[in-house]
């Protein structure tokens, strides 16, 4: 064996970055580095058999495009839900959807993290140099995953002319604004959702509620709901905020509970506050799972 | 044939087992209830009447249709898929018993399960926030035989979908299909009587209106007498179709792994 | 600055788990389970230890604590002079692990794809990478499955292909759980050698833990024993099977079958045909039971065999020994 020692003392520079690194969320470019090369690899792999992954990408689509046929059926019945025309629902169908295919694309596969822990697989991701949480995030990263992208941008692109809007600077503005705060809000909820399998093994089948539950809700206009179930979803889990409260400026509407006009331009705050949280969320998890070895 | 009630038995004990996670999903199931509830109350309300079907009788449907997730397993899915693909499914071939026949006594068994692990919470819960229909007694006693068929066929359809992972280097794009057409054609997205002309026809006709939409009807009512002996018929007819299939594929799937060794 | 740190300083290290228990129907207690309870120890650079214990003793709970993955309830620990839980990613670039129960190769990927992966995600340089994939392909046979995914290969491929992983970026230890379990006579042959060649040539030091009592003979110079959370010995093979007094074994065969020989203390566990086995306790003199036994009968052939290290675990983990239950601290 005549390689060199493994007892080469790590380079000054690296060790102090690393003890900067305590957690899995610090040091975001290293971060994103790790994740793309990840998913990379994954993408690879998949790529080797081009046309099942075309195929899979295509069924993936058509499965996620299902709630958006949904909707088209109700509107051959009736020109208007709940004060809402088809273009405005599809309208917040696409940006909902958008939001949430990139965040699944993302972030999805943390859903998994009670499995992981009950399998034992956490174990041996945590013997590795990178964080656990973007190693949970690309395993298995899948380009078939893109597949989910088509049908809410294909709306979005469908409905967006059809819309009876005013357009100003500030609302075409709006447009990109509400699907990357949306992005974010569905972020921290993966996150949020899965820093409590940490603790709760089993909950993977309720936590599915705010996940997928959120995403298909905000597809809908809040008129729809009760009024005290539409408070719920915009004071305790804001979902609201994905898409809901700046459509309500863009399509130039009302708020039916009434809030304040500033509301409708709170998405990105309300996303920081709740990536903030699902941060905290991630570490204690963590945490307790380090000491409590679950 | 002493052996299936044991697996059924078996397939039960083993799927109730473990209550949590099972519960963790009626809750979501529920919540999706309140959202597509609330959905169809709009609809009913700009539309009443629609398709024969009055608010309550939507709102049921809807809760019926989350109830029946579990059960029915609308998302696809058996537990087989994963022994074809490992090889193992060859030591279930060499068994004196009937491939399809040990499956679908371990399907049943789960079903009875998931209905009472999955299927009680969406329901109570619909029924006390929105109206609600319940059914007598003659009803409920209908209900029960719909949903075993409706449970046969289902299986029907898994089983068959299974069975192509024998032929298939990739089973996931079958998974696919069959979920979109399950999700669609069993009513799940939008009920089978929102659907407009010739696509509602057709829709009425496949099997997949036998594992959801069928059992609902019965459930509230729509068909009586010869009415709900052809809509029981409708259900048997395609689950005797599905399964004689499965027998006729689970030969050639034996002949596959006997000469060509998996 | 301190003479030679050891590899791993382990200070009165302990884990307890709160357990919650079903007591009635719907009263749940909770009971405090000491994992481990207070171990210390030192791992010198260049060693090659083994961890013993029975299952439930407390070996995987210090395996994860040596690694990062839990934090000790209590007690200070140091691996290459890190506190590993709190510096995980750090450490985890200077150590490496194999789990033998699971691979942490990535199941969809082929083999060499696993390996170029793990050099990113360790920061290894191209150069060096290549060096070392080419010296780990040699030495462990890798070639004819490098482009096999994970999925299809034998435990025995997979065993090497993880032992490959776990060193491609150098580690200065090498922590293994269970390396050999489940594999053949033959895959276990070439892990152990490679092992013993890491150590012996490149001085990577190792720590194993095992239920293969071979893997213990053949490799490792010191035993470390944890039993119920505490460590019970530690020291080298001879002295644990002289601390034990572990009885010797006489094999004799007589010219015919017969009933089973009296001799003064001494205990015939076992006759089959003419050949009876014959326990020797460590205070008896052997040439005398042999020379008393010959007086007697007629003696074919005669063989005494050493302590097997799998009896005298045998007989430690059932507690049978006095030392075991004494409770007297243990000298390194």
């Amino acid at each position: 064996m005549a390689v060199e020692t493994a007892a080469e003392p790590a380079p000054g520079g690296r060790a102090r970055a690393a003890r900067a690194e305590p957690g899995t969320l610090g040091r975001p470019g290293r971060a994103v580095t790790m994740y793309v090369l990840l998913a990379w690899t994954w993408v690879r792999a998949a790529a080797q058999y081009p046309v099942s992954m075309v195929l899979l990408g295509l069924a993936t689509a058509l499965v996620s495009g299902l709630d958006a046929v949904g909707i088209a059926l109700l509107f051959a019945h009736t020109p208007r839900i709940a004060g809402f025309t088809a273009p405005e629902v599809l309208f917040l169908y696409g940006t909902s959807a958008l939001a949430f295919a990139l965040s699944d694309i993302l972030l999805g596969t943390t859903e998994l993290l009670g499995r992981h822990v009950r399998l034992g697989t956490l174990d041996a991701m945590l013997v590795r140099p990178v964080g656990l949480l973007v190693q949970i995030a690309t395993e298995d990263f899948s380009p078939r995953r893109l597949g989910k992208l088509i049908p809410s941008a294909l709306v979005l692109a469908l409905a967006l002319p059809r819309l009876d809007a005013h357009w100003t600077a500030g609302r075409v503005a709006m447009i990109p604004l509400m699907v990357a705060s949306g992005l974010a809000i569905f972020a921290g909820i993966w996150v949020l959702t899965a820093s409590v399998q940490f603790v709760l093994v089993d909950s993977h089948g309720a936590t599915k509620s705010l996940t997928y539950g959120g995403a298909f809700l905000t597809q809908y206009p809040m008129s729809l709901f009760a009024r005290d179930f539409v408070r719920g979803v915009t004071f305790v889990v804001p979902l609201a905020f994905i898409n809901w409260q700046p459509a309500l400026y863009v399509l130039g509407r009302a708020d039916p509970l009434g809030l304040p006009g500033a509301a409708r331009f709170a998405s990105p705050a309300v996303a920081a506050v709740l990536c903030g949280l699902a941060a905290v969320a991630w570490r204690t998890g963590l945490r307790h799972y380090r000491s409590t070895g679950s | 044939m002493g052996v299936y009630p044991w697996v059924a038995w078996f397939a039960f004990r083993r799927y109730t087992a473990y209550p949590l996670g099972s519960g963790a999903e009626a809750l979501t199931n529920t919540v999706f209830g309140f959202i597509r509830a609330s959905v169809l109350i709009a609809l009913w309300r700009a539309r009443p009447g629609l398709g024969g079907y009055d608010t309550a009788d939507a709102v049921t449907f809807c809760f019926l249709t989350q109830a029946l997730i579990g059960p029915v397993q609308v998302f696809g899915g058996m537990e087989l898929t994963e022994r074809i693909r490992n090889g193992d499914v060859a030591i279930d071939l060499y068994r004196p018993t009937a491939l399809q026949g040990w499956w679908l006594a371990d399907d049943l068994g789960r079903a009875a399960g998931s209905l009472l692990l999955r299927g009680v919470l969406p329901l109570v819960a619909g029924a006390l926030v929105f109206p609600f229909h319940w059914p007598g007694p003659a009803g409920a006693a209908a209900f029960t035989v719909a949903v075993t068929l409706g449970v046969l066929v289902s299986f029907g359809l898994r089983y068959l979908v299974t069975l192509c992972s024998f032929w298939l280097h990739d089973g996931r794009g079958m998974d696919a299909v069959a979920l979109v057409l399950s999700l669609f054609f069993s009513g799940m997205t939008v009920p089978l009587v929102v659907f407009p002309g010739l696509l509602g026809t057709v829709a009425r006709g496949l099997p997949w209106a036998a594992q959801i939409q069928v059992p609902a009807d019965v459930y509230l009512g729509k068909h009586t007498g010869t009415g709900l002996l052809g809509a029981l018929a409708f259900q048997a007819v395609w689950a005797m179709a599905l399964l004689a299939a499965g027998h006729v594929l689970t030969g050639m799937a034996r002949r596959k792994l006997v000469i060509h060794g998996g | 600055m301190r003479a030679e740190p050891g590899m791993i300083e382990a200070e009165d290290v302990a884990k307890s788990f709160t357990v919650r228990k079903r007591s009635g129907r719907l009263r749940r207690t909770r009971t405090t389970l000491d994992a481990v309870d207070g171990v210390s120890f030192t791992v010198r650079r260049g060693e090659f230890v083994g961890y013993l214990g029975p299952n439930g003793a407390g070996k995987s709970t210090t395996i994860k604590m040596l690694t990062g993955i839990l934090t000790p309830s209590s007690g200070s620990l140091r691996v290459c002079g890190l506190d590993p839980a709190r510096r995980r990613t750090e450490l985890a670039r200077r150590i490496g692990v194999v789990f033998g129960q699971r691979t942490t190769l990535w199941w969809d990927l082929p083999l060499r794809d696993s390996l170029t992966l793990i050099r990113r995600l360790y920061r290894v340089d191209a150069a060096a990478h290549r060096t070392r994939l080419a010296e780990l392909t040699a030495l462990l046979e890798l070639e004819p499955f490098l482009d096999t995914p994970v999925r299809q290969l034998s435990l025995g491929q997979r065993m090497r292909g993880d032992l490959a992983a776990a060193l491609l970026h150098g580690p200065e230890l090498l922590v293994l759980d269970e390396p050999t379990i489940g594999l053949d006579v033959v895959s276990k042959a070439t892990v152990r050698g490679f092992l013993e060649r890491l150590n012996t040539e490149r001085g990577t030091t190792i720590l194993l833990t095992t239920h293969d009592l071979g893997d213990i003979e053949r490799l490792c110079r010191r035993v470390m024993i944890i039993d119920h959370g505490r460590l019970a010995f530690d020291g080298g093979l001879d002295r644990l099977r002289a601390t034990v007094g572990a009885d010797r074994m006489l094999v004799v065969e007589l010219a015919r079958p017969g009933p089973p020989v009296v001799l003064d203390g001494i205990e015939v566990l076992r006759t089959e045909g003419p050949r009876q086995w014959l326990r020797l306790p460590n205070a008896v003199n052997a040439a005398a039971v042999v020379s008393a036994l010959a007086e007697r009968h007629e003696v074919r052939d005669i063989s005494l065999r050493e302590a097997d290290i799998e009896e005298v675990l045998a007989g430690l983990y059932r507690g049978d020994h006095a030392y075991w239950c004494s409770g007297r601290p243990v000298a390194p």
